[in-house]
């Protein structure tokens, strides 16, 4: 701790301004050392630690927790970029856990079993950052009036269908554009339709975005998904399943690294898809029985 | 007069935005390609994950660019991985991790922790007027060695111990903490000033 007596942790402009460092880049998925240092060296900007991929929770089933604190804590040895962990929906000991082992951000996930399904987790408490998921503008500022530092778009985690990505992504800016263009005495019924505070709200419409960073996650799994992504507003993107899922994952890594920089240049997109080996296989969402889909979680 | 802000990674928007409320005559664009690296008259690197943009840099040939430029004294300022980038000498650096250098000293990355120590700060800043400076410091590096002809700027004092967290050697400046996202464009105002300068001199 520096001795200044001025010195603050933990405020809303130190957690948000972590996400702000992220922004144009790609956070990658990794179960182990090895992908860790696979990730870091294809420049990815940080890796969620977790036991395993979505793609897998899904295929294995069963309860999804946090990870061993032993697996993440070997990660942080191994790298020198951020190392995001997921805690449960509501489980705020999981979170207290990752924050005493002092990972850089925690994913408040729907891709783990929820642990309470009235009450997320008062992020407020916290020194360390939260990440959430959204599935429209109203979920996102519910999530930010709890507290979270940074927002992604939920998408369908672990299928490598980018589908439900682009709704979502849609349905937030598009939300985000319909307030901007309305009287502010409109925002009132806005505000209750969206189910979010009238503050947020105002602020949303007043500036045009989202007072904090806006990821996309969920089925990304080409370097032409980060960058369509992009296109549509995300400010940088969770890739989970789609690398370590796939053929040649050090390479396509990096690829969609390269795409996310330059998502508007369809031939430096292009040259990076080339022979990147197989995707993951995928599922469609719409063969996911209702049920069984992550987005569907959280409120 | 024509300013780049380094746009392959980071909060490059941000650094744009301070530069823009300066409200002077310069032209502000976002550099990606090493053909815009020739033809601008300043940089920024912005905040963001150092290792992904020595990458970027390297991958898509603005590495030796920005080298060139540098060492032909073209003014540039880097806030935090921007620092990373301009440091000559790194420790705990990624293994093989990459920077463009120019100033003579030792970064130390992450030296204040993690994003659990992450803080802010006013501190005093050498040259800049009008009272202190917000700090944000976000896993943010501190110099711990300078050679002769750097000048310390600010120091954050840890254990004991003032460590440099703004530094200038010629036309380059460096800070460990970001201004962009401060909402206080003071520094921004400061490399302005020192690149105008330059080129009165220069020239």
């Amino acid at each position: 701790m520096a001795e200044n007596t001025s010195h603050s942790v933990g405020t809303a402009r130190v957690k948000r301004g972590m996400a702000e460092m992220l922004k144009g880049g790609v956070i990658m998925d990794v179960v182990n050392v090895e992908q860790a240092k696979i990730a870091e060296e294809a420049g990815a900007v940080a890796v969620m630690a977790l036991e395993r991929v979505p793609a897998d929770i899904r295929a294995q089933g069963g309860v999804s927790r946090m990870s061993d604190p032993d697996m993440i804590e070997k990660i942080q040895a191994a790298v020198s970029i951020p190392v995001m962990a997921k805690a449960r929906i509501g489980h705020f000991v999981e979170a207290q856990i990752l924050e005493s082992l002092g990972v850089d951000y925690i994913d408040e996930s729907e891709v783990l079993t929820p642990a309470d399904y009235e009450n997320h987790i008062d992020k407020w408490k916290f020194t360390i950052p939260f990440v959430c998921g959204a599935t429209n503008l109203g979920e996102a500022l519910r999530r930010i009036n709890e507290g979270a530092a940074m927002i992604r778009s939920k998408g369908e985690a672990g299928t490598g269908d980018v589908s439900n990505a682009t709704t979502h992504m849609r349905k937030i800016s598009g939300e985000i554009r319909r307030l901007s263009s309305m009287r502010e005495d409109e925002l009132y019924v806005a505000a209750k339709e969206l189910q979010a505070p009238f503050d947020l709200v105002k602020e949303v419409a007043l500036t045009g975005k989202l007072p904090v960073v806006l990821f996309t996650a969920g089925g990304i799994a080409t370097p032409a998904d980060a960058a369509m992504m992009m296109q549509l507003g995300a400010d940088g993107v969770f890739v989970g399943s789609g690398i370590f899922k796939s053929g040649d994952p050090a390479k396509r890594a990096a690829a969609c690294v390269k795409a996310v920089t330059y998502f508007t240049d369809a031939k430096i997109v292009a040259d990076v898809s080339r022979g990147l080996g197989d995707a993951m296989v995928g599922i469609n969402v719409a063969d996911i029985p209702v049920p069984h889909r992550l987005a569907e979680r959280g409120w | 007069m024509k300013i780049g802000v380094l746009a392959l990674q980071g909060d490059f928007r941000e650094h744009i935005a301070a530069l823009d409320s300066l409200q002077v005559e310069i032209e502000i664009i976002a550099v990606r390609h090493a053909s815009e690296i020739v033809e601008i008259d300043a940089l920024v690197i912005p905040g963001g994950e150092s290792t992904t943009i020595a990458k970027l840099a390297r991958s898509f040939g603005l590495f030796a660019s920005i080298q060139d430029r540098i060492a032909s004294g073209m003014p540039i300022y880097g806030s935090c991985a921007g620092m990373i980038l301009l440091a000559d000498r790194l420790i705990d650096a990624a293994k093989g991790q990459e920077t463009f250098g120019g100033i003579d000293m030792t970064v130390r990355r992450n030296a204040f922790g993690r994003q659990i120590d992450s803080f802010e700060m006013d501190i005093d800043f050498a040259g800049v007027v009008g009272g202190t400076v917000k700090g944000v410091f976000i896993r943010a590096p501190w110099v711990d060695e300078i050679g002769p002809d750097v000048e310390v700027l600010a120091t954050v004092m840890q254990d004991g111990l003032a460590h440099p967290v703004a530094v200038r050697q010629g036309n380059l400046l460096a800070t460990s903490f970001h201004p962009e996202i401060s909402g206080d464009n003071r520094v921004h105002r400061y490399f302005v000033q020192q690149v105008y300068q330059n080129l009165l001199v220069g020239k």
